[in-house]
């Protein structure tokens, strides 16, 4: 099992306004099975953490991990789940599944099934023959979610996966998320701007604040793990304690908010 | 949209909306669509056509009739037209457009795809296809016969040179706007360069080649009579050519129409091609 660790990462934007860094001395680490949310609002540095993990970013300073070896550029190990699908339109929904595999040049028939084991994960067995801009936004995120997992990486990466989804096709994808992240065992990380997805889904919550992005707070919860053991997402929804818990995230949003504008 | 989302979102529309919006629903329930209108307006230009024709208002030299026309066609189909039937004449344009379009498409690809990736080929090409795109191919007709005779490689390339720079600025276009999002999504799925170029960048381009094909045709179909210009025995330009010489104005205007009507299915059938390779581009998805 891997280990990710991000070690005092800070990030400068050439072109930026000076001295405010995107990201600044941020260390983190992800251990097997943790699902990591980092929340944060807008312009605090999420995606650009993500992208450093993906490798397609490399940090001012600092280093990034996994498995004490060095992440120099992205990777099959480290697959992404990407705000628009970034599907490829020219390619039906089994054989974006299969891409990934199909790039590692296993035989077809092997990638198809492999794709097509995946695509039941989703619950889409159906629509492998769709071309994929037959597909809703839920269906095409959920297409995305396949084929980052049928590439099998040791770490799944999402950037805000389920943010332009209406709110109950978010709660079915959050559930999704957690039922595979059970039966998968991978490593995830993932960012979001919606306080509540963050505390229903993480073990771990890492609030991060602006200018410049730094961690600002970190959390270890337990209702992905509720989730996961069977008991309903309503039932943990309306439990005290989570939303006892999503207010003091909120106030510590809001804490720092004030800090930030004086 | 799901088909269940979509049914359930539109019906409930649909109803609400139903007796406000009855009249704003497409007009073409009981007005005329824009295909039934374009073909009454060709409809009402030949009647007109026979009509001045057959009155006698036009002398022939200037204006024959349709039925003259019609009467060429057959003549020149069965007897030929100096020398070749109307069926050689269009398969020896055909031959030359389709040679040309060949080597345009096998050169301006891989030139376009130069463009679009590299820096140092966008620096020497650009400029070059730039500097000889605008200028009219009759232009450079002499300058090409001057270099290369009179034989068919001038007019093939002459139809060359007016197909290969649209494709070229196309595909390189294509190129430059694929999603950085595919790419990367492709690279976190462990994509080499020459995959990223095979599986996301020749792909993301298709429909950009394809409308730089289409633009190349039209414009090498049109530089098409200027090719045959010179000392050509045969080819629909030529036809026109030699006809209009001996003021056989119904061979001219037989020309002039199959030379429209090849360059109107070629058009219609790239559209349509362009629709099976690429039908997510009239999804609205790039
Ligand atoms: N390519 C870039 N060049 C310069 N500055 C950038 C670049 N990308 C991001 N930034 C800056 O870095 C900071 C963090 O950006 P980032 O995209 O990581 O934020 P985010 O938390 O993902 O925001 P959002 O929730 O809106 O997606 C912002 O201030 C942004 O302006
Ligand atoms: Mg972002």
């Amino acid at each position: 099992m891997s280990r990710l660790v991000i070690d005092q990462v800070t990030v400068h934007y050439p072109g930026a306004a000076r001295g405010v860094a995107a990201l600044q001395d941020v260390s983190l680490v992800i251990d097997p099975e943790q699902l990591v949310v980092a929340l944060g609002p807008s312009g605090c540095g999420k995606t650009t953490l993500l992208n450093l993990i993906a490798g397609f970013l490399q940090p001012t300073s600092g280093r990034i991990l996994l498995d004490d070896r060095l992440v120099s550029g992205p990777s099959a190990e480290r697959g992404v789940v990407f705000q628009d699908d970034a599907l490829l339109p020219w390619l039906n929904v089994l054989d974006n599944v299969a891409f990934g595999l199909q790039l590692r040049g296993l035989p077809g028939a092997e990638r198809e099934a492999t794709a097509r084991r995946t695509l039941q994960l989703v619950d889409l067995q159906e629509f492998e023959q769709h071309p994929i801009w037959q597909l809703s936004g839920g269906m095409r995120q959920r297409v995305g979610l396949a084929r980052g997992l049928a590439a099998d990486p040791r770490v799944l990466l999402l950037d805000e996966p389920f943010a332009a989804l209406d709110a109950f096709t978010r709660e079915q994808m959050q559930e999704l998320l957690l039922r595979l992240w059970r039966k998968t065992r991978k490593q995830i990380f993932l960012i979001t701007h919606d306080l509540e997805e963050a505390v229903f889904l993480a073990t771990d919550l890492i609030l991060l604040s602006p200018r410049p992005g730094r961690v600002a707070e970190r959390m270890k919860l337990d209702f992905g793990h509720r989730h996961a053991n069977g008991e309903s997402a309503r039932s943990i929804k309306s439990d005290p304690r989570f939303i006892e818990t999503r207010e003091h995230v909120l106030s510590l949003v809001f804490a720092q908010r004030e800090v930030s504008t004086t | 949209m799901t088909p269940t989302e979509m049914s359930i979102g539109d019906n409930s529309r649909s109803t609400a909306f139903a007796s406000e919006q009855a009249p704003a629903r497409p007009a073409g329930n009981f007005l005329l669509s824009v295909n039934t209108i374009s073909t009454l307006t060709i409809i009402f230009l030949l009647v007109v056509w026979w009509a001045t024709t057959t009155a006698g208002l036009i002398a022939p030299l200037f204006l024959p009739s349709p039925q003259a026309v019609l009467g060429k066609f057959w003549l020149v189909t069965t007897k030929g037209f100096m020398d070749s039937t109307l069926w050689q004449h269009l398969a020896a344009s055909l031959g030359r457009v389709v040679c040309a379009l060949i080597a345009a498409v096998v050169l301006a690809i891989p030139t376009g795809i130069a463009i679009g990736l590299s820096r140092i080929a966008q620096g020497v090409l650009d400029p070059l296809i730039e500097l000889y795109r605008p200028v009219p191919p009759l232009a450079y007709l002499p300058l090409i016969v001057i270099w290369f005779g009179i034989g068919e490689l001038s007019k093939v390339l002459l139809i060359f040179l007016a197909i290969y720079a649209p494709i070229a600025i196309a595909t390189a276009g294509g190129v430059r706007q694929v999603s950085q999002n595919r790419l990367r999504a492709a690279q976190s799925l462990g994509a080499t360069r020459v995959q990223l170029l095979r599986y996301v960048v020749l792909p993301s381009a298709v429909p950009d080649i394809l409308t730089g094909i289409r633009i190349g045709l039209g414009t090498g179909w049109s530089t098409l009579v200027a090719a045959e210009l010179v000392a050509a025995t045969s080819g629909l330009g030529f036809m026109v050519q030699s006809a209009a010489q001996f003021l056989v104005t119904d061979v001219v205007i037989l020309g002039i129409a199959v030379i429209a009507i090849i360059a109107f299915a070629l058009e219609l059938s790239l559209r349509a091609l362009s629709r099976r390779l690429a039908p997510w581009r009239e999804q609205g998805i790039s």
